[in-house]
């Protein structure tokens, strides 16, 4: 009996709907796989069975063997990157995730990335360290990307509440306004990375240490090396979050202790939702504005508090992943909005918007492109194939509801038959 | 001047096409988020047809022969290709929006994030690089009108009209052109347009005059499915020299701030996709813009910033969505899953 009702608990059926989301995902990109290498000869079934294998285990790769058949084990490098990567996606989850439970599709999510990591980078990057000690400068740089993300988040919250403006589309288009701005701040900027002249088009990582110096009445800027009789007037620059012993952990990796603020966030936010009077009115306006401000909740100001709040959050996983020191941004970014933002959507889906499950689904998401990527490196086929994978899991979560009548039709049916 | 109107016209015309894909979507009550998807989706569709058909060699005796009409109507068949293959991508959102009652706002999202994994997955398959191009040419030899088919010699002038309106310019635009007017009259004044829009505005009335609101809803998202990927077929065709890179540069999105800004109708939608056309014509090629012709840069001496231009279309969307939502024509069961029980 017990048995029973833990089968038929709601929260129960929810994990399994998304389970089976995720399985579903997995077998559809599994069949596109299997297509390809079936119509391509040089690959054929022994080709699609390899990239199926690392579509599954890829976390577990560790390359080939000399008669050329794929190796598994631990991989402290895979592991480390995958922790890395899933940083910006649980924020960005948390934040799809907080507006879901405020009756908020927060499909800004990238946009307010794009602030974030603006202002993150402006200030990790132009603060002289010789001034300010570079932690605090790292600390500053973290808030003022939250800062950046809450004011743009705030944006469409406040045309949600005072002009009843569909979030969903003023969302989409202060993305794309995020996108040229941010465009036009970095371009019209001294952040360009010229010191290392092998890419173009980039900003320096946070890592990178420039000295601002006068030589001979001519000022200018270099890097670390800085040339005999010249004045140093600023250093900047050197900011990079700390490793928290990680990097021993998963030796070679780019893991850095991101991912502990990034869970203590989520409980955070986990805490918020569940224990605090605002989080209680916030997912009251989330179930019925209007029944909210009846029972004397101010929604308007709760609308916007939790798209800042959201926007804040983004635009914290903007920070901590950029702030790593040793990632760089293509600034140019007029014509596309970044992954992370969007994948935020899938995390907080597969997560139920739960926040705690958001760590887990976003170290999903995570281990998936990581899978990709040794896709990408071990076989003939490429990382969009778990991009394909994710989409699967968004398009069955837009009809969860009906997936879990499903399971539980499923189960009463068994109850019959016993 | 004839460049201005030519090459706002390349701009505005997928635009148009592609907002009136999400008017026909939304009039029949379903929301279309996807249109980016569909669009990238298309364009790969009709790369590809271009691509396979080169290579089978029909069209390159035509070709060699110069013979036009027979190139034009490789084109055509391209974009009917595309049309057709972007109709069967946005059943996935039909059946999940209307069968399944999904939520369709991620049903929606969930394509835009399919199309550019799947196009991409292919695409590095095909080509082992991350763009699909034509098999052989480019789209300006082969699908371009140019002065020298109508017995123009190198130097001789085509006057205004002809500089403007022929020299140059891809007959898929028009082609784009007719479907607008034929597909707006269509919405408007047939008996199946009407139906349609019914069934956008209350689906329970429409279903007790006999309406079947299920299958209208699927011609709607259907349509739009065609008219986003004929769309993005062309906008490959005519900016990026028909090559597919799984992007539209959010295109998707910019045709539906411009259904929202045309507040679902198809004139207005007209007039917003012209304007946003020549906001982007303005933004691509401002500092080597002559509008008068005498031979000053007018725009570059404004010294204002091509983001500026970039992003007006969205700024202009969202203070017209703020000034006009009280009285916005937003279809009014746009979004809800139909529920016969409820009247």
């Amino acid at each position: 009996m017990k048995k029973e009702s833990f089968w038929s608990k709601p929260g129960t059926r929810s994990v399994l709907a998304s389970l089976v989301a995720i399985l579903i995902g997995m077998l559809a990109g599994g069949i596109v796989i299997l297509i390809v290498g079936l119509t391509n000869p040089s690959l054929g079934i022994k080709g699609a069975w390899e990239g199926i294998r690392l579509v599954v285990a890829g976390l577990f790769a560790t390359g080939r063997d000399a008669t050329g058949a794929l190796t598994f084990g631990f991989n402290p490098v895979t592991f480390g990157n995958m922790l890395f990567r899933a940083v910006p996606l649980i924020m960005t989850g948390l934040s799809v995730a907080l507006g879901n439970k405020a009756g908020l599709f927060n499909i800004g999510a990238p946009g307010q990335y794009l602030a974030g990591t603006a202002a993150s980078l402006y200030i990790a990057l132009s603060v002289p360290t010789n001034v300010i000690p570079s932690w605090l400068v790292w600390l500053l740089a973290l808030l003022c990307g939250m800062m950046a993300g809450a004011i743009w988040g705030a944006i469409p919250g406040m045309l949600k509440a005072f002009l009843n403006i569909n979030e969903v589309l003023a969302c989409i288009m202060t993305n794309w306004i995020a996108a040229n701005l941010v465009t036009w701040f970095f371009e019209g900027s001294n952040l360009k990375n010229v010191l290392e002249g092998t890419k173009s088009g980039y900003i320096y990582k946070t890592a990178t240490v420039m000295n601002d110096i006068v030589a001979d009445g001519v000022a200018s800027t270099v890097g670390a090396n800085v040339p005999e009789g010249a004045t140093i007037v600023a250093t900047r620059g050197g900011i990079a979050t700390s490793k928290l012993g990680l990097d021993r952990l998963f030796a070679g990796s780019q893991v850095n202790g991101g991912i502990v603020i990034a869970i203590l966030l989520a409980i955070v936010i986990y805490v918020l939702l569940s224990r605090t009077t605002m989080g209680y009115q916030l997912k009251a306006c989330g179930a019925n504005r209007y029944a909210a401000r009846y029972a004397g909740i101010q929604d308007r100001r709760n609308i916007v508090l939790t798209m800042a709040l959201a926007g804040s959050l983004a635009g914290a996983g903007a920070a901590l992943y950029w702030l790593s020191g040793n990632t760089e941004f293509f600034w140019s970014t007029y014509q596309s909005l970044p992954s992370e933002g969007f994948n935020g959507i899938p995390v907080a889906l597969l997560a139920i918007n739960n926040p705690i499950g958001v760590i887990f689904s976003a170290t999903f998401m995570s281990m998936l492109s990581v899978c990709g990527q040794k896709l990408t490196e071990l076989t003939a086929f490429n990382e969009y194939i778990t991009d394909v994978i994710i989409s699967v899991i968004v398009y069955l979560s837009a009809f969860m509801l009906v997936i879990k009548t499903w399971i539980s039709r499923l189960h009463k049916g068994k109850a019959v038959n016993k | 001047m004839s460049f201005l109107i030519r090459q706002t016209l390349v701009y505005a015309v997928p635009l148009m096409v592609v907002a009136l894909a999400g008017v026909f979507a939304e009039r029949s009550g379903i929301i279309n988020l996807a249109l980016e998807g569909i669009m990238i989706f298309g364009a790969f569709m009709g790369v590809l047809f271009v691509r396979f058909v080169q290579q089978w060699g029909w069209f390159q005796a035509a070709f060699e022969a110069k013979n036009y009409l027979a190139l034009q109507g490789f084109c055509a068949l391209a974009i009917l290709f595309a049309a057709l293959m972007g109709a069967v991508f946005s059943l996935l959102l039909a059946f999940a929006a209307i069968n399944l009652k999904a939520d369709q706002t991620i049903g929606g999202t969930a394509l835009n994030l399919m199309a550019p994994a799947l196009v991409l997955f292919f695409i590095r398959i095909l080509a082992n690089q991350n763009t699909l191009n034509m098999y052989t040419g480019d789209a300006a030899s082969w699908f371009m009108l140019k002065k020298a088919m109508f017995g123009y010699g190198r130097k001789d002038e085509m006057g205004f009209l002809g500089s403007t309106f022929v020299d140059k310019v891809y007959v898929a635009t028009y082609i784009c052109i007719l479907v607008f007017v034929v597909m707006a009259i269509i919405l408007y004044k047939t008996r199946f347009g009407m139906r349609l829009r019914s069934c956008g505005e209350n689906p329970q009335a429409s279903a007790s005059l006999g309406i079947d609101v299920i299958k209208m809803r699927y011609a709607g998202v259907v349509i739009s499915g065609a008219l986003a990927g004929m769309g993005g077929f062309v906008y490959v065709l005519t900016t990026a020299n028909c090559s597919a890179n799984g992007d539209v540069a959010g295109f998707g999105f910019l045709a539906l701030a411009v259904m929202i800004f045309g507040n679902w109708k198809p004139g207005n939608i007209c007039g917003a996709a012209l304007l946003f056309g020549l906001f982007k014509c303005i933004a691509a090629s401002y500092s080597t813009l002559d509008i008068n012709g005498d031979g000053v840069y007018a725009l570059k001496n404004l010294n204002i910033n091509t983001n500026i231009y970039r992003m007006m279309p969205y700024v202009i969307t969202l203070v017209v969505l703020a000034f006009t939502s009280k009285s916005s024509r937003a279809p009014k069961a746009e979004g809800i899953p139909y529920d016969p029980g409820m009247r």
